[in-house]
């Protein structure tokens, strides 16, 4: 029990901003029309792309002999990229159609 | 704690990126700022990429070969990722965004599996366990995430068929498949079993799970699934932070493993569904599959979601019928005309010979609001012009807009020339219900993938548009 009571304790910031952060992703798109449904899970989908930082760690961190974490880090970084530069081009795409227009 | 340079640089930018993601997403659900909010996002995303790189550098953590992978990586991913999605054609783009969702997922998996190899707690305390689960986690989340997002891909590309829904009794050996890998992963778990092969095993049973998760699911409902598959990532993403006690992944994962929970149920209610029927489809939607003309869908819209449709489009055209008439909305229809002007959107109206009760019985009501001669456009205009609309608004019309008369020879209208209105880019129809119009047919209109149903009195209808758009 005590385990649990220090963890706790120490862990008070995270715990918050764990609660806060899944609340503020609901409240943040609450309001979205149906139109946008689809950039949104796109634009949302460039976002979690966020990875490809733990994949530039793992492959900086991977020893210079073993070759089966590079290629798991190597592998990492490229499909983290595609996640990250893919989404957020294809969600520019959709995008384009709401473009201000010029007032005549 | 470290506290030199290099760390503050590296925090700074890590909460930079959060906020941007945080103000991207909520840019992003307003069709006026939601480019920019993807700008913002990815602009954040870059400061974090570099700040991470910087950070490695300056602290002298990596051999120079691994610096020049990570620059390898970066470099083929960004320009394949760019070439695919300016490729893609825009029907194409549900199942691309699936796609990047599955290289997202495979990233969580693999960079989990890189972790179990660095893992050495000295003792299994609550710290050792939990940093474990969380490394389990994200394997197993990214891996069903990566292989239901290829199968999802395939599904809407047409590479893979529904028949998998009618195998008896797929939902309860997918069941079983799930309590087998989550007890399996339990049993590791609880163990502090660190052996590489074993969890490698765990990755193989999660990846097999993804494919049988979303094989039964019909391809009408991709959307929705990966939709849930995003928000899988997400969840998996900030799994790995806790992992690798990243505050960026952490944030940016938790963000998007709540909106997009939030989004998925949101896409099922926009079609009047539930997720449970999405998921568990091949059982519930057995039986009303049967409709021997095959399945017919509507699907409604908001006059808020018509007024950005209207508001951002670059033609409308309105096509007015009797059903104006009778709610007599033609001062508001060219109120909505004259407001859609200003916002720089070419407007026009195509009026059919017997459209309403008499020839000319349309031009009379417009005339009557002040609509300038020369917007409405007869048929033959009309229907050079319908290619090459945006938004298609049909306010109480219905035979005179049937392509049953052009399609279907058995139809008592066949043969009438309509106004093809189905060629346009969308279609809203304004109409009081589903009633068959004057001549008492159906109408294949309303089924199709580009139309949108308004069920409301058409003054109505036309007034809350004008005033969502007001509010843009």
């Amino acid at each position: 029990m005590n385990v649990w009571i220090e963890f706790f304790l120490s862990n008070l910031d995270m715990i918050y901003i764990v609660i806060l952060a899944l609340f503020l992703g609901v409240e943040v798109i609450s309001a979205v029309p149906t139109i946008l449904h689809t950039p949104l899970m796109s634009g949302a989908n460039a976002i979690h792309g966020v990875v490809i930082i733990g994949g530039i760690i793992a492959l900086a961190l991977a020893p210079e002999n073993n070759f089966l974490l590079l290629t798991f880090g190597f592998l990492a970084v490229v499909l983290g990229t595609l996640n990250v530069v893919g989404g957020f081009v294809v969600t520019d795409r959709m995008l384009e159609m709401f473009k201000e227009k010029k007032k005549q | 704690m470290d506290s030199g340079l290099a760390k503050v640089i590296l925090e700074f930018s890590y909460l930079i990126a959060a906020l941007s993601f945080i103000f991207g997403l909520k840019m992003m659900s307003h069709p006026r700022t939601a480019r920019r909010g993807n700008a913002v996002a990815a602009a954040g995303m870059g400061v974090a990429i570099l700040a991470t790189i910087l950070y490695l550098v300056m602290e002298d953590l990596m051999p120079m070969t691994n610096l020049g992978l990570i620059i390898a990586g970066l470099g083929i991913g960004s320009v394949a990722g760019t070439w695919a999605a300016r490729k893609v054609p825009m029907t194409a783009m549900p199942q691309m965004v699936s796609l990047f969702n599955g290289m997202g997922g495979a990233c969580v998996a693999l960079i989990s599996l890189v972790e179990v190899y660095h893992f050495h707690p000295e003792t299994w305390d609550l710290y050792a366990y939990l940093e474990y689960g969380s490394i389990l986690l994200g394997t197993l989340i990214g891996s069903i995430s990566f292989s239901g997002s290829i199968i999802a891909w395939g599904k809407l590309e047409g590479k893979i068929s529904d028949k998998w829904a009618r195998i008896k009794g797929i939902n309860i050996m997918n069941a079983l498949l799930l309590l087998v890998t989550l007890g399996y992963g339990l049993y590791i778990w609880i163990n502090g079993d660190l052996e590489f092969f074993k969890v490698l095993i765990f990755f193989g049973l999660a990846i097999l799970y993804g494919i049988t998760f979303v094989l039964p699911i019909g391809g009408a409902d991709m959307p929705v699934v990966i939709s849930l598959l995003n928000s899988f990532t997400g969840t998996a993403a900030a799994f790995a932070g806790f992992a690798y006690d990243n505050m960026a992944m952490i944030i940016g994962g938790i963000l998007v493993g709540s909106a997009g929970t939030l989004l998925t149920i949101l896409m099922t209610r926009a079609m009047n569904r539930s997720l449970m029927n999405v998921l568990l489809g091949a059982i519930v939607g057995g039986g009303s599959a049967t409709d021997e003309e095959g399945e017919k869908t509507i699907k409604e819209v908001t006059p808020q979601d018509a007024a950005i449709m209207l508001a951002y489009a670059n033609k409308v055209i309105f096509v007015p019928g009797y059903g104006l008439a009778v709610a007599q909305a033609q001062h508001a229809l060219h109120e909505l005309e004259k407001l859609l002007e200003e916002r720089g959107v070419d407007v026009k109206y195509a009026i059919h010979p017997v459209a309403g009760r008499m020839p000319g019985h349309m031009n009379v009501l417009l005339a009557e609001a002040d609509v300038p001669y020369d917007k409405l456009l007869e048929l033959e205009q009309a229907n050079q012009e319908f290619p090459t609309t945006d938004v298609v608004v049909i306010i109480g019309a219905n035979d005179v807009v049937n392509p049953a008369a052009e399609q279907d020879p058995s139809s008592p209208i066949y043969g009438m020339p309509i106004l093809q209105a189905y060629k346009a880019k969308n279609v809203i129809v304004i109409k009081r219900s589903l009633r068959p119009g004057y001549a008492g047919i159906d109408n294949p209109l309303f089924y199709m993938d580009n139309t949108r149903m308004l069920f409301a009195d058409a003054k109505k209808a036309i007034e809350e548009i004008i005033k969502a758009i007001q509010e843009l």
